[in-house]
């Protein structure tokens, strides 16, 4: 028996129980080879030198009736700083199928003491919201049958891409056309597009393997696939290299990585894609980019101009300038003048019940590109828990309201809207981003499902992983250190790019096809969409069907 | 899928000869509604000057007539002649018919000073003021056009059945131009205003076929704003909108058209010599493609035809013919029907490219292809 004041208990004192994942280890399998504690990102189990008694009944009184035995064993700290994260690891190294965690189901405990040093709990990845989201629910259901036959996805030529690019209406088109004068540059994109994930988030291998898979697509399946970097540039390799015209440059309130473009330009041998200028982000509104010092490598730290191992926090907004609306025209402008006005340059901003006050104000901006609303589904590499969970404004409403209000003036063709944020969080990626499409998006961008499909992203929505912001992900998709990024081979990488684009096409057809559509992407054609909520569906102005 | 029949001649025929070839048709169409366009048109009891606007509709009450009729004494119309069809109502399901008129009118003098786009926008103004008049009654007044030497009839009912209801074997109204169109019914209620052809500004079209783009295509002519962009019972109607709007409002040349409903491909666009031109109509016109199958038939106030196909080519719209007389129909017998007496080896069925023309000389049809140069100057 051991007195009860040994026991340590503090405020902070936790048992696996009040863990988020529960490590369940199996000791009769156990080899112990280490594999599990070696490779585990959080350290949150560790073998140990454990004692048990083992009673025995003697009946000789001079001889003690029990003994003990000396074992080696895997235990979970429960501790906050070596929580499990349920990544699994250890369960997917583990010879013997000896070891896994299991998502805890009651509220943990532990949530209550991550505050540590009085530091709000930040993380990478996700909203956390497990469930099919509202564009799961939304079906397409004006299927061709009559006068209209449903075509042959499979055999029959389909048009699916998409304009990135201010489009003149027809008239000030051909006007400027007869009289020599300049028409916006316009990139014909297809609609699912790599969302901005920067050179910093993402490790090099994982950067390249995406590149290489976009190429791929473009140069030898003819799908013109684009990719955005976020805040943080480009290698300096790649801006000098013809991939370039497959990128869009983002620049944020950080200008992280600007200094190696800007001198780049002389010598780049294409323009970009297009420039994004990030004003918000659907994960986080209202913050700027974060780069925690974890991820600030020296390759990083050179790209970025600054020291190696600091935080870096981006300002909410770009402090050089007074307002969004002059911040917003005059950088337009100026990246515009920065490419001699052949790159289209369009603002992304977090969906928000002002984002059409944003729109309108584009609307009159004869340099604006398109403009990207990111809902708060979105994802990031780090951010407050408090931002991910709590701030922003879900997608579908406010893109369907900026369409409307777009179709309203009869502006509907020129301003592109992108849509983002959730897109496939629950794997129906192409269901999702066709929903929105036909919504009013000239198409959608995507982060998270990508770093899933392509890279194996062990995040979900039940907070798993979800360690993106400090450098340790397991499958070295988001560190900037050699030891995890080594894991994941570029070329397999690539590889998954292709697949899951080419499969995105695929099912593209299988939705078009029985809608009759073909000649082009059906952006807009909301009569073809029904959802099973009144509510939702008199928001969104499509039919309510049950 | 509804039946089209057109001719064009230089002789003035009777229009029954144009529902006769409907009726060799008829299995693609269900009664849902029958539309007639006549251009070029004569009549045996009354001298027509081709200037005189024609105003083409139903009054469905006496008291609907007799609103009309005040409204264009009051806008300073002369009524100068009244047609009286030869009707047998037995044949018509419909009971709410209480005229359907065809009333040549005189212009107002004071319109004498106005320019010709100016006289052609009040002409369509009042046409839509009629129309508003009768859907704030009702529904008591239906009108379908109101424009120079240009009759429509439209119909619920089997084409001959309606012919023979309104008396059009009689041949007291000819024309130079007929357009038919039997509906089969597919999305949209049985309505008048649904029924083909669609008329605007002197433009007409007729379609058969569902347009699945409709509702992005009919979003984008609503937030035009242009007053005469509106209806929309049926999806077929923006065929006409849009030709009205590339002709009309953009004034390019009609060859644009079937760049801007069915563009070429980008990387046939590459190879074309206007490629950059059409490449930026296509991004500016993006929301105006179609997705048919459809097959488009039109005519213009020069009495020039057209006949075109969505870029699915799923139709096999026929033209054949002679010098002087052509006929176009969406299928091939309906041609037989018309013009029996041809050379059925010069007979043509354009492909996703091609737009067929008829000039108002008719002396021969023309095929255009998308991949021919386009004749903008300008644009090269």
């Amino acid at each position: 028996m051991v007195s009860i004041r040994s026991i340590s208990s503090t405020p902070s004192s936790l048992s696996i129980n009040d863990m988020p994942w529960i490590v369940e280890h199996n000791e009769s399998r156990c080899t112990l080879c280490g594999q599990c504690t070696s490779v585990c990102p959080m350290g949150a189990i560790k073998l140990k030198y454990m004692r048990k008694r083992m009673p025995k009944m003697v009946l000789n009184a001079s001889e003690r009736s029990n003994t003990f035995k000396i074992f080696v064993g895997i235990r979970q700290r429960t501790n906050v700083e070596h929580r499990c994260i349920g990544c699994g690891m250890c369960a997917s190294v583990c010879p013997n199928q000896a070891i896994k965690p299991v998502f805890n189901p009651i509220i943990d405990r532990m949530r209550y003491q991550s505050t540590k040093g009085g530091n709000a709990v930040k993380r990478g990845g996700r909203r956390n919201v497990p469930g099919p989201n509202l564009l799961d629910r939304i079906l397409f259901d004006r299927i061709s049958m009559l006068t209209d036959p449903a075509l042959d996805a499979g055999r029959h030529e389909f048009e699916l891409n998409t304009l990135l690019g201010r489009v003149l209406p027809p008239e000030e088109f051909l006007r400027r056309k007869m009289s020599g004068e300049w028409i916006p540059p316009v990139r014909e994109i297809f609609p699912f597009i790599i969302g901005s994930m920067s050179f910093g988030a993402l490790s090099p291998n994982m950067w390249l393997g995406l590149l290489q898979g976009v190429a791929y697509c473009n140069e030898v399946l003819g799908i013109p696939v684009v990719m955005a970097t976020g805040e943080g540039g480009c290698p300096p390799w790649v801006l000098k290299s013809k991939f370039l015209k497959y990128i869009i440059l983002q620049i944020a309130s950080g200008y992280f990585g600007w200094d190696e473009i800007i001198r780049a330009i002389p010598e780049m041998k294409c323009d970009p894609a297009a420039i994004e200028i990030k004003y918000g982000q659907g994960a986080k509104p209202g913050d700027g980019g974060l780069l925690m010092w974890f991820k600030v490598s020296k390759l990083i730290a050179r790209l970025r101009g600054v020291p190696e191992g600091v935080d870096l926090p981006s300002p909410p907004v770009h402090q050089t300038l007074y307002s969004i609306e002059e911040s917003v025209m005059k950088m337009i402008q100026t990246l515009s003048m920065a490419w001699n006005f052949k790159v289209p340059v369009y603002p992304k901003i977090s969906g928000s019940t002002s984002a059409k006050a944003v729109l309108n104000n584009l609307v009159r901006n004869p340099y604006a590109a398109g403009l990207l609303i990111d809902g708060v589904d979105g994802g990031t590499g780090a951010a407050y828990n408090v931002s991910m969970d709590a701030m922003g404004h879900p997608i579908a409403s406010n893109l369907r309201e900026c369409y409307l209000d777009l179709c309203a003036q009869g502006r509907q063709n020129e301003i592109p809207l992108f849509a983002a944020g959730g897109v496939g969080k629950n794997g129906n990626v192409t269901q999702n981003g066709m929903a929105l499409i036909m919504l009013g998006a000239s198409g959608v961008h995507m982060g998270k499902y990508i770093m899933q499909a392509a890279a194996g992203c062990l995040g979900s929505e039940n907070n798993r992983c979800n360690v993106c912001n400090i450098g340790i992900c397991p499958k070295g998709i988001t560190s900037q250190n050699p030891k995890l990024y080594r894991r994941l081979d570029p070329d397999k990488v690539a590889e998954r790019v292709v697949e899951t684009f080419k499969a995105i096409k695929t099912e593209m057809k299988k939705i078009m096809a029985p809608l009759g559509r073909s000649q082009s992407l059906p952006i807009g054609m909301s009569d073809a969409l029904g959802i099973e909520d009144k509510a939702v569906a008199e928001r969104l102005q499509i039919k309510y069907v049950c | 899928m509804c039946r089209l029949a057109m001719k064009t001649a230089n002789e003035p025929f009777s229009p029954y000869e144009v529902l006769q070839a409907m009726e060799a048709m008829q299995e693609g169409y269900d009664g849902s509604g029958l539309g007639l366009l006549l251009r070029g048109v004569e009549f045996t009891d009354f001298n027509y000057k081709s200037s005189h606007p024609i105003l083409s509709g139903i009054a469905h009450t006496r008291d609907a007539m007799h609103r009309l009729n005040k409204f264009m004494q009051s806008k300073g119309f002369v009524l100068k002649y009244d047609h009286e069809f030869d009707l047998d109502t037995s044949n018509i399901e419909a009971k709410d018919r209480f005229k359907y008129f065809v009333q040549v009118y005189k212009k107002p003098e004071a319109w004498d000073s106005m320019s010709k786009e100016e006289v052609e926008d009040q002409l369509t103004m009042i046409r839509l003021a009629i129309r508003r008049d009768g859907e704030e009654n009702g529904g008591d007044l239906t009108v379908y056009s109101f424009w120079p030497d240009v009759i429509m009839i439209k119909e619920v009912g089997w084409p001959l059945q309606v012919g023979d209801a309104l008396g059009l074997d009689s041949g007291r109204i000819k024309a130079r131009i007929c357009m038919a169109q039997g509906r089969q019914n597919t999305n949209y209620g049985i309505n008048l205003y649904a029924c083909h052809p669609f008329f605007i500004q002197g433009i007409s079209t007729m379609t058969n076929g569902e347009n699945t783009a409709f509702i992005p295509i009919k979003d984008w002519l609503t937030g035009r704003h242009y007053p005469a962009y509106i209806g929309y019972q049926s999806d077929s109607e923006v065929f006409t909108h849009i030709l009205h709007y590339v002709t009309r409002q953009l004034k390019l040349p009609l060859e644009a058209y079937k760049h801007v409903i069915t563009p070429l491909k980008t990387e046939e666009l590459k190879e074309h010599p206007q490629g950059d031109f059409l490449l930026g109509l296509r991004n500016a016109c993006r929301r105006l493609i179609i997705d048919g199958p459809n097959c488009i038939m039109g005519s213009l106030p020069d009495e020039t035809c057209i006949l075109t196909m969505d870029a699915k080519k799923l139709r096999p719209a026929t033209i054949g013919g002679k010098p002087g007389e052509w006929a176009m129909a969406s299928e091939m017998c309906g041609v037989d029907a018309m013009i029996p007496d041809r050379d059925r080896s010069l007979d043509f069925q354009p492909m996703r490219e091609h737009t067929v023309v008829v000039p108002p000389e008719r002396q021969e049809f023309k095929i255009w292809s998308q991949f021919d140069p386009f004749p903008l100057p300008q644009a090269a």
